[in-house]
């Protein structure tokens, strides 16, 4: 299964992350349009992205979210109803939602963030 | 299959506005004509959509002597403005209304589905039926392409497990459009009975079949076959979070999300409606002395261990989203999967089977003493596929079952069936019975109403028993749950406008067992409010059970726990986000209350509707038989002592049950007397001009009804 693996510890909450995956995915540089959120109220802090455990997968009534061959968890936008069930289900809050926006949204473990990290607190894995 | 097209409709397909079409969808099978009407800012205003559709189009396709059979006597399926939204749990319902077979009334029926949504997102704001057809007719409505036809229908099948199937997929086209297509049909029992029901589908793309979800109440599906329709068939594939056009999506999406975390925070601890759905309540019931045994004799058995709700989540495949409209996470439409009838012409073929609910559960299970819950399964398959309401099956079951064990009945007059309690094989032979229009069958299929007549005049039974076991008022059978310790239920289900079913008000748990409304005013109170607040539900295209059969951890603290004001909220903020119009909790029941008293003068105007409807037969208030007061003779004679005033002391049985039930009849009166105040009615039941008018319901045609009972 292939996914984004966090390391806190090395984490400096520069926040870069979520600028690149917003930018990436909504053009926009908002951190609640992020798939990775970093919650720095502690040390270390908090860095919240889908662990793609598939609890999502048998909540969806329309099937859209299916797991692909990597064993990433993908939403299909076609199939999506925007119900949010899925992120009411998801055991790490990791499923994100725009209110206001049609779909929900999450990590696809694309790696685009591991590279802008400075810190190297972010990695793609096999596990 | 081949078709003709018998008739065809072309439209423009428009948008929504704010959960309008403003438009509604007029077909008439009998002369073929189809035909848009439009939707006036007065409909809106004081009709609301959904229900108020529904009873608007058919005051005006009916006459006052329109019989069920009649041409004239429509089908009407609205779907209200919040209906199809899938952010809010529980927003995919239909509501049903025609002249009822079983109470010469309008009877409203609240089902799930996709046949609903879809047709609205076809756009129509309601479809109205009218006519009868030479030959069997199926209506298509291709909300994809904007055409509406009558279609020849000379497809074998009837019964519903296998019509709505076929018809998912010669619609469709294609695997990736099933779930795209909605199939109302009812079964074959609907052609010779007038228990029965319609089935609306949805297809279930994980167990890949199409679901069925019954529009239950007062004989639709007899309606249905007499006016010649095999199906109504829906396509559309275009649905979108944004599809009611909302006002405001983000708040809708807010208070959605908000209420799926409370579900899956709380249902594991709280109803389990996503393991077990509306069957938890079968322990609960039999606990409080409220399940129904032996035709409403009993509230508790230890047989009831039986149908414990274990045993049915057992049986329901689980893990499954099991919303009959998307976006719902209560997730209660359970099915048994892979079920082998073993009687009938479907005998060893594996089916899905949908429920058994608890309705199901206990007037097909406890009611008739049938405690094997795949007996229960089986009856239920049979009821849904045949078309057969389950809850009006259960009741004629239970009273012909007490009719037997009484001797009213024996092998002889049911045509060899031995109709004891419990005897499964029986239950289900009667429902064969049903499908094939012969036999006993079709004597239980009329209801009780008409069977009591039967056997008083037939059989010579005694007609005052038959009235006093015989579980109908206004013509429909009883829902299933005991009312006899409960005064507000007995009025819940009495003076419910279609006849004794639950939906307008359940208050045994206020009334009985917490005391919270010990007085007749308070009765009065909640008999006025809760059956106004579950009347929006049928106008805004609903489910209730969102409502409280989830409720926020910290919703007992609050000071009105049984109204759930939390969820009341939701419900104002989702009503204003998607139609933007204002709203609170007051004119929330001012729109109630303008399609609920519109209803009531409706049934008036059909010759219903006035205080001698409202009459229970006994045993839904106190013993009728010796061996009910013996069962619980504690609990009767500390009445006695306790309320009535009279020592039980040295008195015999017959003279304890005579007091008691002189004192719980007048009690039942008291409580009208203070329940038509409360609701603005004279003590005849009829609506006052004042009342009208301060709803703003005075409209000349209801004034015109009025003013012949005043």
């Amino acid at each position: 299964m292939k996914v984004l693996k966090t390391y806190e510890d090395k984490c400096i909450s520069c926040h870069v992350c979520e600028s690149t995956c917003s930018n990436l995915y909504f053009k926009e540089d908002n951190a609640d349009l992020s798939c990775i959120q970093i919650h720095d109220d502690n040390t270390p802090p908090e860095m919240n992205v889908c662990n793609q455990c598939q609890t999502c997968v048998a909540a969806c009534p329309t099937c859209a979210i299916t797991v692909n061959s990597q064993g990433v968890v993908m939403i299909s936008r076609n199939l999506c109803i925007g119900c949010l069930m899925c992120v009411a289900v998801c055991p790490t809050n990791s499923m994100r939602t725009a209110f206001g926006k049609h779909n929900p949204f999450k990590c696809i473990a694309c790696g685009a963030c591991v590279k802008t990290c400075p810190a190297e607190a972010l990695a793609i894995v096999q596990e | 299959m081949e078709r003709k097209i018998l008739a065809e409709y072309k439209y423009d397909l428009k948008p929504i506005v704010r959960g309008y079409n403003k438009r509604t969808l007029y077909v008439n099978v009998g002369d073929k004509q189809i035909k848009e009407k439009p939707v006036s800012d007065m409909m809106i205003d004081k009709f609301t959509g959904g229900k108020g559709f529904d009873l608007y189009l058919m005051w005006h396709g009916v006459k006052d002597d329109t019989k069920w059979n009649d041409p004239e006597n429509e089908i009407c399926i609205s779907f209200g403005p919040l209906c199809g939204n899938t952010s809010y749990p529980g927003s995919g319902k239909s509501i049903v209304t025609t002249i009822s077979p079983l109470t010469g009334i309008p009877v409203d029926c609240n089902v799930g589905g996709h046949f609903g949504p879809y047709t609205k997102f076809s756009g129509w704001d309601a479809l109205e039926l009218q006519g009868k057809a030479n030959e069997d007719v199926i209506v298509f409505i291709d909300g994809d392409k904007g055409i509406v036809q009558i279609l020849s229908a000379p497809d074998q099948v009837i019964n519903s497990h296998i019509l709505a199937e076929e018809l998912h997929k010669e619609f469709a086209g294609s695997d990736e459009h099933l779930q795209h297509v909605s199939v109302v049909s009812s079964g074959s029992a609907s052609d010779h009975t007038l228990i029965t029901c319609l089935n609306f589908s949805f297809w279930d793309k994980r167990r890949k079949v199409a679901r069925l979800k019954q529009a239950g109440r007062g004989g639709t599906g007899t309606v249905f076959r007499n006016k010649g329709i095999k199906a109504l068939v829906v396509k559309y594939s275009g649905l979108k979070v944004d599809k009611n056009d909302p006002a405001d999506l983000a708040t809708l999406q807010k208070t959605g999300l908000k209420l799926h975390k409370e579900i899956e925070a709380g249902d594991a601890d709280q109803c389990r409606m996503h393991q077990v759905g509306t069957a938890h309540l079968m322990e609960i019931m039999n606990d409080y002395d409220l399940l129904p045994i032996r035709n409403f004799k009993y509230g508790q058995m230890p047989e009831a261990i039986g149908l414990h709700s274990r045993e049915f989540t057992r049986l329901f495949t689980q893990g499954m989203a099991d919303g009959c409209w998307y976006g719902c996470s209560l997730s209660c439409c359970k099915a048994v999967d892979n079920f082998k009838p073993r009687t009938g012409p479907y005998k060893g073929q594996p089916v899905c089977v949908d429920g058994p609910e608890y309705e199901t559960a206990a007037g097909c299970g406890s009611n008739i003493c049938v405690w094997d819950p795949k007996d229960v399964v089986e009856i239920n398959f049979y009821c849904d596929t045949y078309g057969v309401d389950t809850i009006s099956f259960g009741t004629s079951t239970a009273f012909v079952m007490e009719c037997y064990e009484n001797g009213i009945l024996n092998k002889e007059r049911t045509g060899g069936l031995e109709l004891n309690w419990g005897n499964a094989d029986a239950a289900l032979e009667l429902l064969h019975q049903m499908a094939r229009g012969e036999g006993f069958g079709l004597i239980v299929g009329q209801g009780v109403r008409r069977m009591k007549k039967i056997f008083a005049e037939q059989y010579g039974a005694d007609p005052n028993f038959l009235q006093d076991i015989g579980m109908e008022a206004k013509g429909l059978e009883y829902s299933q749950y005991m009312s006899k310790e409960s005064l507000a239920q007995q009025g819940g289900y009495t003076l419910a406008l279609k006849g004794p079913q639950h939906d307008e008000a359940w208050l045994i748990f206020m009334d009985m067992v917490n005391n919270h409304i010990p007085t007749f005013k308070d009765k009065a109170e909640a008999l006025h409010y809760f059956p106004m607040f579950r009347t929006w539900f049928g106008l805004q295209g609903l489910c209730k059970l969102p409502w409280n059969d989830i409720e926020p951890a910290d919703n007992a603290q609050t000071d009105e726990p049984a109204k759930v004001p939390e969820h009341v909220q939701n419900y104002v903020d989702i009503y204003k986000a998607i139609t933007g119009k204002p709203m609170d909790k007051h004119e929330l029941i001012r729109q109630s209350e303008r399609v609920y008293n519109f209803q009531k003068v409706f049934c008036m105007r059909m010759g219903g509707g006035r205080r001698i409807d409202d009459v229970p037969p006994y045993r839904a208030v106190g013993p009728v038989t010796e061996e009910e007061y013996l069962s619980r003779q504690e609990r009767y004679d500390n009445l006695l002592r306790d309320k009535i005033g009279v020592d039980p002391t040295g008195k015999s049985t017959s003279e304890k049950m005579e007091i008691t039930r002189s004192y719980r009849e007048d009690q039942y009166q008291q409580l009208i007397d203070a329940v038509y105040d409360r609701k603005g009615w004279t003590r005849e039941g009829v609506p006052t001009p004042e009342h009208l008018k301060s709803i703003g319901m005075d409209l000349p045609e209801v004034m015109e009804v009025i003013n012949r009972y005043l």
